[in-house]
């Protein structure tokens, strides 16, 4: 479903991915990780058509990604890393706005809408503005909306940043029971090793722009010598944290040295 | 995309409200405060002068503003929403430009009521469909003209650098607020270099039956601004990345 090919994204000299290749099969659910700044996000914008790799070439769904973007994009639904909903909108504007753009017919937008608004709970507030929803109900609002369109993909950039426990195991049931009765494909990162340990049949770890892991929650136990992925993850990728831009993060990184001696 | 900003604009009422604010304040201080001294000079009545500047004043801020408010939706993320439809970036360009010409053709419809109230009266009310074309060219221009510039930026900040630089001398140094005969040659320089000044120009002849420049002039330039403009937001959409 998913094809990457050497795939590098330079800005200026940084190169935030390093000739990166892997494959994610159809109704796959795949965990794509990696310590702040490793280019996990770049990674899934180049996958979403939002920027063009530097080099290197992606398929999704048979399409070429950058060739061939509007195709591409009937293919997948997203949901970013921070919200992308219109505030000043209704719940139901929001997903008409989606389908809208999406070319979908007015009776199956109608249809789609009641039922993926069904799906994430929220029938009852489609006609509240969305910006007297709690956190929670963006996401979950964000979800129908990626889902609007049957997607074939569907991409999750930390769909659970900072939602409680009730929530973040609401969000990946309906994740799960997409995958399996709709088969659609699971792309998503995480901080949370324990959703990874739950949701993913397989794992990519990206670190500094490469992958320095892929395979099955067992290989990666197996390689590392780790009981649990938490572990293994940081066993990967190094215990020092990680550098992000601006100065606040580096002056982190120093206090940070300091107090550990 | 075009209702989306539609919906956005009627919710707001007290933004409409307040839009109106300002170029009324021109309207009644500027205009009953210099008509004498105007009507001294020969000039005729300031209100009548005026209305049209006014209007075009209103047109050329909203516009520029709901065409701006993609900086918001980049900010919030919306912008990605868009961005991850199956939609060209040129469609999306033109659903803001038009969404925002819209909103201030009405802005501006709105203020022509108002001053109408004032006692301001068109020349002949048979014109008065042309002067609705240049209100539509004006709304239109100025909308494609925030659109671009908002493509450009990638927040807020640089918000009153552009209302300090781009709009208000874009206003001040139109045929807006004072007749452009006899004007001295460094302002005439500029206000002619003005696409404003042929909009403000444009309403005058269709209002009050005359103007410094012919109507056709203006049309003339008004489309041949707002076509370079939005070729050049076509250039900008397309390197979009976020």
């Amino acid at each position: 479903m998913i094809k990457v090919e050497n795939v590098t994204k330079k800005y200026g000299d940084f190169k935030a991915v390093d000739d990166i290749s892997f494959e994610v099969k159809t109704g796959e659910v795949f965990a794509f990780l990696g310590p702040n700044g490793a280019g996990k996000t770049t990674t899934i914008k180049m996958l979403t058509t939002l920027i063009k790799p530097t080099k290197g070439k992606v398929f999704l769904d048979g399409h070429d990604v950058a060739e061939n973007p509007s195709q591409t994009r009937k293919s997948f639904g997203i949901v970013f890393q921070d919200p992308s909903l219109d505030n000043e909108l209704t719940a139901h504007e929001n997903m008409y706005f989606h389908a809208v753009l999406f070319g979908l017919s007015k009776e199956e937008s109608k249809d789609r809408i009641n039922k993926l608004l069904e799906l994430v709970e929220l029938t009852e507030k489609k006609d509240q503005y969305v910006k007297f929803f709690s956190g929670g109900m963006k996401r979950r609002l964000e979800i129908a909306r990626g889902l609007l369109h049957k997607p074939k993909v569907l991409f999750l950039d930390e769909p659970t940043l900072g939602l409680d426990p009730q929530t973040r195991k609401h969000i990946w049931d309906y994740i799960r029971n997409l995958n399996k009765e709709e088969k659609v494909t699971v792309f998503f990162t995480t901080h949370h090793m324990d959703e990874v340990e739950k949701m993913a049949e397989k794992v990519a770890v990206i670190d500094n722009g490469k992958i320095v892991f892929i395979g099955t929650l067992d290989e990666v136990k197996q390689k590392t010598g780790m009981q649990n992925l938490e572990d293994a993850f940081i066993s990967l990728t190094g215990h020092e944290i990680r550098e992000e831009e601006g100065n606040v993060g580096k002056f982190q990184m120093q206090v940070n040295r300091k107090l550990m001696g | 995309m075009w209702l989306r900003q539609w919906k956005r604009y009627i919710r707001k009422k007290s933004r409409i409200i307040g839009s109106l604010g300002q170029p009324l304040l021109f309207l009644f201080a500027l205009g009953f405060g210099l008509s004498p001294i105007f009507e001294a000079a020969g000039g005729g009545d300031y209100i009548q002068f005026l209305t049209p500047g006014v209007i075009a004043m209103t047109v050329l801020f909203t516009a520029v503003f709901t065409g701006m408010e993609i900086i918001w939706d980049k900010q919030f993320g919306f912008m990605k929403e868009t961005l991850v439809a199956p939609v060209t970036r040129f469609e999306i360009m033109m659903g803001k430009t038009l969404g925002g010409a819209t909103v201030s053709t009405i802005q501006g419809l709105l203020i022509f009521l108002v001053t109408f109230i004032a006692g301001f009266r068109p020349e002949s009310y048979a014109m008065l469909p042309l002067a609705f074309l240049f209100l539509v060219l004006i709304a239109f221009m100025f909308s494609a003209i925030g659109t671009v510039i908002a493509a450009r930026l990638d927040d807020m900040q640089a918000f009153p650098l552009i209302i300090n630089f781009v709009i208000q001398p874009l206003f001040f140094l139109s045929g807006a607020l004072f007749p452009l005969d006899n004007i001295p040659n460094v302002l005439r320089f500029v206000t002619n270099m003005n696409p404003l000044t042929y909009g403000v120009e444009g309403l005058r002849f269709a209002l009050n039956g005359q103007s410094f420049f012919s109507p056709l002039t203006s049309i003339f330039v008004l489309v041949g601004v707002t076509i370079a403009v939005l070729l050049t937001g076509i250039y900008q959409f397309s390197k979009i990345e976020i």
